[in-house]
């Protein structure tokens, strides 16, 4: 199977740092918060490879840095140190040595973010299909029927009405808001698509709905995709492979009905034991 | 002949932090599961048949032994170590695992539930729903039922769609635990056909069976387990 991302040893510092800051934080020293000079350590040394058409969990509790790492994958977040490469097609993208112009091109075409908060991956001024023709439009397509008729398709896949596809998401559901969210993310087909807990604090049977979605498009695009979540279910539902973080590192990864039915480490297993 | 999998010295134990506990669940397990062949492990409930089986699809991971694995091309594999990229791999396209209990994504036809191991490998979806279609008939399963999704079936008719979605892409290895356990005598000799016919066809099999009597219907070979030896004593050493 293909390499599709290469993440290698990447750190995530907010606030000065100091040289005491990795030894005194982590799960051993029970804090994110370094107590030497309060920097914070978001995530450190997190490492691991994503395939073609994979889906990849990353599980953790709130401040577990697991969406630090989604956010310096897609450009919202720079690194502290760190490597992550991008292999597409005959090209290679070291993406933490591109310049602005770089990272926007990679970001508006070859990779897709679902944020948890609609608020972040839309423009509230303009239409549903207007935000996905915007992205269209820095994808390089220009042509003012043609956007319009890939918006409509593209919100007819999600589930989106056409009929409302002029209409602001502001009078949307928190579901439909991210439906277009979806729709907008895939209208490039990405290879890579980042979904940063997307179903959180919506209905349960609004979430079963999107999380199908999600394994549909899937199975007919072979997107490869980090899913970022807290919620268990949605790893089990998802996820292949499972990673999983407390106070920025990884603790544990592994097969995800390994990590669910065997997990290794302490806190995993209490994670685990703890699910409704 | 050759075997397809060769298990040396394999154990499990968990070890539970919150507990303070070591608890052991199989030790020393040897046997060998060659092509065409059924391998039925046997003995009491708490022997650790079960944990072979999940040790084996590293569901479980392997606390020692070796799980020597010949793939399509050949090649030997010690599923203990290998990669993670590579048990899916081994997983999507040879080794399959059919449990008492179906796992399946709740808003799915039975149908689509049976048919989906085989459009994930590539086959047409008219095609894999086709065959989808013999199996459940094969298998007593209603015709009213195959559009709804199986979360409201009772045990046997799960048990069945369970049976048909393990089988219907003809792994190298299938893993089978319990597989007729809640099944009427008439379907069970159904299911004992199908894994005959299966046989014939070169997939080997691993097997727990509730009943002795499959065992000697369909096991070339029998491997018994004793229930390891318990460990009483708390381990001081698991918290620090």
């Amino acid at each position: 199977m293909k390499k599709i991302l290469e993440v290698r040893n990447l750190t995530k510092i907010h606030g000065r740092g100091c040289p005491q800051c990795i030894d005194s934080t982590g799960p051993e020293a029970d804090t994110n918060i370094c107590p030497h000079c309060g920097s914070v350590v978001a995530a450190h040394g997190v490492s691991f490879d994503l395939h073609a058409g994979e889906i990849l969990g990353i599980m953790g509790e709130s401040g577990s840095g697991k969406s630090t790492v989604v956010k310096t994958l897609y450009f919202d977040d720079a690194p502290s140190a760190g490597e992550a490469i991008v292999f597409d097609e005959a090209r290679q993208w070291n993406l933490f040595s591109l310049n602005a112009a770089e990272q926007r091109w990679l970001r508006n075409h070859r990779l897709g973010m679902v944020y948890q908060n609609p608020h972040l991956g839309l423009n509230f001024n303009v239409s549903a299909g207007g935000n996905i023709a915007e992205r269209l439009l820095m994808s390089d397509l220009s042509h003012y029927g043609e956007i319009r008729e890939r918006a409509r398709r593209l919100l007819e896949r999600t589930e989106v009405l056409p009929e409302r596809m002029d209409e602001s998401p502001k009078k949307f559901s928190g579901g439909m808001q991210q439906r277009v969210q979806i729709a907008k993310a895939l209208a490039t087909q990405p290879p890579l698509l980042y979904l940063d807990e997307v179903t959180t604090g919506l209905d349960l049977s609004v979430q079963a709905r999107i999380l199908d979605l999600i394994l549909e498009i899937q199975q007919e695009l072979n997107t490869a995709m980090i899913v970022v979540t807290h919620d268990l279910g949605v790893i089990r539902l998802l996820a292949g492979r499972t990673i999983v973080m407390k106070y920025g590192r990884i603790i544990e990864s592994g097969l995800t009905d390994q990590i669910l039915e065997d997990p290794q480490h302490a806190y995993t297993q209490r994670l685990v034991a703890s699910a409704l | 002949m050759e075997s397809i999998l060769k298990i040396e010295g394999l154990s499990k134990h968990f070890l539970l932090y919150d507990q303070n506990k070591l608890i052991p669940s199989c030790a020393n397990v040897d046997l060998s599961v060659h092509a065409g062949q059924l391998t039925a492990l046997v003995g009491p409930t708490g022997a650790g048949k079960s944990s072979v089986l999940k040790c084996v699809y590293r569901t479980y991971l392997p606390s020692g032994g070796r799980i020597l694995y010949r793939d399509a091309g050949g090649h030997r594999i010690d599923l203990a170590q290998a990669s993670e990229h590579h048990m899916l791999q081994l997983r999507h396209a040879e080794i399959g695992f059919v449990t008492q209990f179906l796992h399946c994504l709740p808003r799915k036809s039975a149908l689509d539930v049976v048919a989906e191991p085989l459009i994930t490998r590539g086959e047409h979806r008219e095609a894999a729903q086709a065959k989808a279609r013999e199996l459940l008939a094969l298998l007593n399963v209603p015709e009213r039922l195959w559009a709804v999704p199986p979360a409201t079936f009772s045990g046997g008719e799960k048990q069945r769609v369970n049976l048909a979605r393990g089988l219907i892409a003809r792994p190298r290895l299938l893993l089978l635990d319990e597989p007729t356990a809640s099944l009427d005598p008439a379907t069970t000799d159904r299911v004992v056909d199908l894994l005959q016919s299966i046989k014939h066809e070169g997939v080997a099999m691993l097997a727990i069976f509730h009943h002795p009597d499959l065992v000697r219907r369909l096991g070339d070979r029998v491997i018994e387990l004793a229930p390891p030896v318990a460990v009483s004593d708390i381990l001081e050493t698991c918290a620090s």
